[in-house]
């Protein structure tokens, strides 16, 4: 990109600063907020469908978070693009199942549909995956940092890892969907305006706010947190200051693969088991990793939101499986126009 | 040996004939043909004569399909193999191509099947017609999606074609108008498949005649041969091009992009040239793919058989290697194969196991290839073959 | 006994071989300079003893120790400190979290040692809870001496810490080196700017074509015209 020396900048360039910044993407977001609603005018939509949808998508948005937060952080700190990490979900959902078969059942705990096995699955679960990241780490990622392979080596072994953790999980559990509580009944509830809404939703939507708020204190609060946001932001100068690496490595694949198998057994409650569930979340949750900034986490967690109520409202005018679409369209919107994300850095 | 087998024979020598005459270290090129011409029949008679016909009847499709991936396998080589686009789009290609070439050999349906196919066109052309169109719209395509998204860096890109494959997928699902979504498109028709018929109307007699006394079941010898000759065709093209000065420009816009752009080549539009020509192979890979199954729908496109398979093959057999592309694909499609055998031979192991496990096999062998590529990005990344050190045919040593 | 030893060491990147034996010392109060033209090795030293080359043939000793190829992280617990030429602070971070980041390593509190560096650089103690890299080129030089100094060092190593500052900036960044230096911790600095570091410096080494050339008092060395000719420009 050519500099300016002079301090008046052609008609062209200023034109082209404007598309570019922050702001207009703000307003281009709104734009599109405002349009979706004018549309849904148009199409006949109730405004109390159109809430409804906004609610969905907030609640979408909360769980793709999860994922995007995972993924955003371990491409700032090992400057990879894991495309495992949807399987990674279906995973941790799936050995989340394992451990509610297992448990003992009890019944409901009301107002919620899952019972006290689910919280168990929970706990156990997501350290569980977390560190099952980590060691598939060492294993496949860590030689290829040791001999600086090219990003793309990564994004193969990523591949690999994705399609065979996929295959694990059609191997022990089949290819048909399934529910964590099959025939349990799971009433909506009034919320306001006639907007209707599960308990587990509302669960979900309050456990993930949790996670992520622990993440922040983590990240700003805690040495190892400080040491993470350090190392992703100057790997050598990390090293240099005696930071340990290989524990702020371990801690990011711990949150990051943590994060994913909470934001998998969540999805899982709300819609339903299935073994291409997180590679079909994959693409989300780049998307919102790019419009949030890679290696931002609080971006990745505007982004989720934002892309989450996208493709919830979309559906009230165009078909519905294309909503999936509609994330990948803003996501190459943003590549094109601000590829830095809301939260970068002028280039 | 009886005129079926001879038929057979000659059938089978085609594309034996074509990978001899490449393995040949003979300069003179009618001689080198002649030899491998010679040999190849040879060896296609005496496969007709020693191996019993339901063996080599599977050994014929095994090549078929080989060949069909062999060609995707190429398309691949030119994006990432000479220029580095890390292209996980592969099925957006395949299906493109694929879809292309059906609506354009198809009839519109009339009466009665019109109520339950629906497509958006049917010209009823002749297949060489389809594939060409097939290369030619996977090739527009291509264009489109390049000029937004080829200045992206690599993990970007990868991602813009992991989108671009679930959209074309989306839509090839959705949209029933266009190609019957999501019910299969049917009645694609096979090339020459009079041959194996009653005869072609347009050919003279005396080959009617000696192809007489192939039936129906016999068609794949006559596919195989119009596979080998396609991808052959494909490789010698490529061939030519990686020694020629645009070949040559593409592998300096992969090593070195910025002192490339600072020798005034335009990166831009040798990367989208690159695109677009790996693009318009791929999507001759589906033409040819959708002529051989005769019956295409949206799941033939996943991301497994459609790209994943794809990028273990020319990752196995050498990335920058139009023979390692080649080589890749018939050694991972017999992996694949094989797995095939060994789950089928380990049934009464699995069952044992659990009453499910037989029917998940697909699946067994899915983990078996992911945990093979794996393998290879570990030990082996540069593949089997190495990359081609392409010593160029002009004198031009700028 | 000398703080640091390097010992006739042959080292390089890759298979590109850049030392050819080169020796240096640095003793307990010392500020030791080493100058020279570009590419003779002067960089590589520094990475050498802070252990992110490994030295092919040579040794390198620490306070009696032999560190030679030990790991950075090893290195800083035992009083080494280093400031890159370039990429030297966190520009995402605070400067109060780049001091944080500095004494990592570091049980207990970090109060009084932040509280002397402020001391040392007052314009960061008013920029505490500024981003690093929002910071001007003189004012980041301090950010990355500062975390540095969050180790208490026996040696401070400084590549180039003059590098694209202002001469103004120059003058006071060296007057901080003495300031450092006088509290007791020993410096040994890469110089491009041979003159002014050679003036502050006890003692100078003259590095070229990666081998020992002259060494001795800097100020000797800054009178001599015979190494000026030949090995800084003039």
């Amino acid at each position: 990109m050519q500099e300016s020396t002079s301090l008046e900048l052609r008609p062209g360039e200023r034109f082209r600063n404007i598309l570019t910044s922050r702001g207009f993407m703000v307003v281009v977001l709104l734009l599109l907020l405002v349009g979706f609603i004018i549309a849904a005018q148009v199409k006949g939509v109730s405004a109390n469908s159109l809430l409804s949808l906004f609610v969905r998508g907030t609640l979408l948005g909360g769980t793709l978070a999860l994922g995007a937060v995972g993924v955003t952080l371990v491409f700032a700190v090992l400057k990879m693009a894991n495309f495992a990490h949807g399987d990674t979900m279906t995973f941790g959902a799936y050995l989340g199942l394992l451990v509610i078969m297992l448990l003992p059942k009890g019944p409901p705990l009301a107002p919620f549909s899952f019972g006290y096995e689910f919280i168990v699955a929970l706990l156990v679960i997501v350290p569980l995956i977390g560190l099952l990241t980590f060691g598939l780490d060492q294993l496949l990622f860590r030689p290829l940092r040791n001999r600086r392979a090219q990003p793309i080596m990564f994004a193969m072994a990523a591949l690999g890892l994705a399609f065979g953790l996929r295959s694990l999980v059609y191997i022990f559990w089949g290819a048909d969907f399934t529910f964590y509580y099959v025939g349990r009944a799971r009433p909506a509830v009034e919320l306001f305006a006639g907007v209707r809404v599960r308990p587990d939703q509302l669960f979900i939507l309050g456990l993930a706010f949790v996670l992520i708020v622990a993440v922040y204190f983590l990240l700003e609060r805690t040495k190892i947190g400080k040491a993470m946001r350090a190392t992703a932001d100057n790997p050598d100068l990390a090293r240099v200051s005696g930071i340990d690496t290989n524990r702020v490595i371990l801690w990011t694949w711990l949150i990051g693969g943590g994060l994913a198998a909470a934001g998998g057994m969540l999805y899982a409650l709300d819609v339903q088991l299935r073994p291409e569930m997180g590679w079909w979340l994959l693409l989300p949750l780049f998307a919102s990793v790019i419009l949030g900034t890679l290696g931002n986490a609080y971006g990745a967690l505007a982004g989720a939101f934002i892309i989450g109520i996208v493709w919830q409202v979309s559906s009230a005018f165009i078909n519905p499986t294309y909503g999936h679409g509609i994330a990948f369209l803003v996501m190459v919107l943003v590549l094109l126009v601000r590829p830095q994300g809301l939260f970068g850095g002028s280039k | 040996m009886t005129p079926l087998l001879l038929s057979k024979s000659v059938l089978l020598a085609v594309p034996l004939w074509l990978v001899i005459s490449t393995l040949l270290p003979i300069r003179s090129s009618w001689l080198k043909h002649l030899v491998a011409v010679a040999v190849g029949f040879g060896l296609a008679a005496l496969a007709n004569l020693v191996i019993p016909v339901g063996g080599l009847s599977y050994i014929v499709t095994f090549i078929l399909m080989a060949g069909i991936y062999a060609v995707l396998s190429l398309g691949l080589n030119v994006q990432w193999g000479y220029t580095g686009l890390f292209n996980i789009g592969i099925a957006a290609f395949f299906a493109i191509g694929a879809f292309t070439s059906a609506l354009v050999t198809t009839q519109m349906p009339t009466g009665i099947n019109a109520t339950f196919t629906k497509q958006a066109f049917g010209l009823g052309l002749p297949f060489w017609v389809g594939l060409l169109a097939a290369g030619l719209i996977a090739g527009i395509l291509a264009w489109l999606i390049g000029k937004p998204t080829l200045r992206l860096r690599d993990d970007y890109l990868a991602i813009a074609t992991i989108g671009i494959a679930e959209l074309v997928r989306l839509v090839f699902q959705n949209e029933r108008w266009l190609a019957n979504g999501p019910q299969p498109l049917r009645g694609i028709p096979q090339p020459l498949s009079c041959l194996a018929g009653n005869g072609c109307d347009w050919l003279p007699g005396f080959v009617n005649d000696f192809f007489a006394p192939l039936s129906a079941r016999d068609y794949p010898y006559v596919y195989v041969a119009i596979v080998a000759l396609v991808l052959y065709l494909i490789y010698r093209v490529l061939e030519r091009a990686i020694r020629s000065p645009w070949g040559r420009a593409l592998r300096a816009v992969r090593e070195e992009e910025a002192s490339a752009a600072m020798n005034g080549k335009d990166v831009a539009a040798f990367r989208m040239q690159s695109f677009v020509v790996g693009a318009v192979i791929m999507g001759i890979g589906g033409g040819l793919y959708a002529h051989y199954v005769v019956s295409i729908d949206y799941g033939h496109f996943d991301p497994l058989y459609g790209t994943f398979l794809i990028w273990v093959m020319l990752m196995l057999g050498g990335s920058g290697n139009n023979r390692g592309a080649i080589l890749g694909a018939f050694v991972v499609w017999a992996i694949w194969s094989g797995t095939s055998f060994a789950v089928d031979a380990l049934r009464p192991t699995l069952a044992a196991i659990s009453p499910d496990l037989p029917s998940r096999g697909p699946y067994i062998r899915l983990l078996f290839i992911s945990i093979l590529l794996l393998l290879i990005v570990l030990y082996r990344p540069k593949g089997l073959l190495p990359e081609e050190k392409v010593v160029s045919l002009d004198r031009d040593l700028a | 006994m000398p703080l640091l030893t390097v010992e006739n060491v042959v080292s390089g990147y890759g298979e590109m071989q850049v030392l050819n034996g080169v020796s240096l010392t640095v003793g307990q109060d010392e500020i030791v300079s080493i100058v020279g033209p570009n590419g003779a090795g002067k960089s590589t030293v520094m990475k050498l003893v802070f252990g992110l080359l490994k030295p092919w043939e040579g040794a390198v000793t620490f306070d009696g120790e032999t560190i030679s190829g030990m790991a950075p992280e090893k290195l800083v617990r035992l009083g080494l400190s280093y400031v890159p030429q370039v990429d030297n602070v966190f520009p995402n971070l605070t400067v109060e979290e780049n001091l944080d980041m500095g004494g990592y390593t570091r049980t207990g509190s970090l109060d009084e040692q932040k509280e002397r560096v402020y001391e040392l650089f007052p314009r960061l103690a008013e920029r505490r809870r500024q981003r690093a890299g929002k910071m001007s080129g003189g004012e980041r030089q301090m950010v990355a001496m500062g975390r540095a100094l969050m180790l208490d060092p026996k040696l401070l190593m400084l590549d180039e810490p003059s590098a694209g500052l202002a001469p103004l900036l120059v003058d006071m960044i060296f007057e901080k080196v003495k300031e450092i230096n006088e509290a007791g911790v020993a410096v040994l600095m890469v110089e491009q700017n041979a003159k002014k570091s050679l003036a502050l410096a006890d003692r100078g080494y003259v590095l070229a074509t990666g081998q020992n050339k002259v060494d001795g008092p800097g100020d000797k060395l800054l009178g001599d015209p015979e190494v000026a000719r030949l090995y800084l420009g003039g």
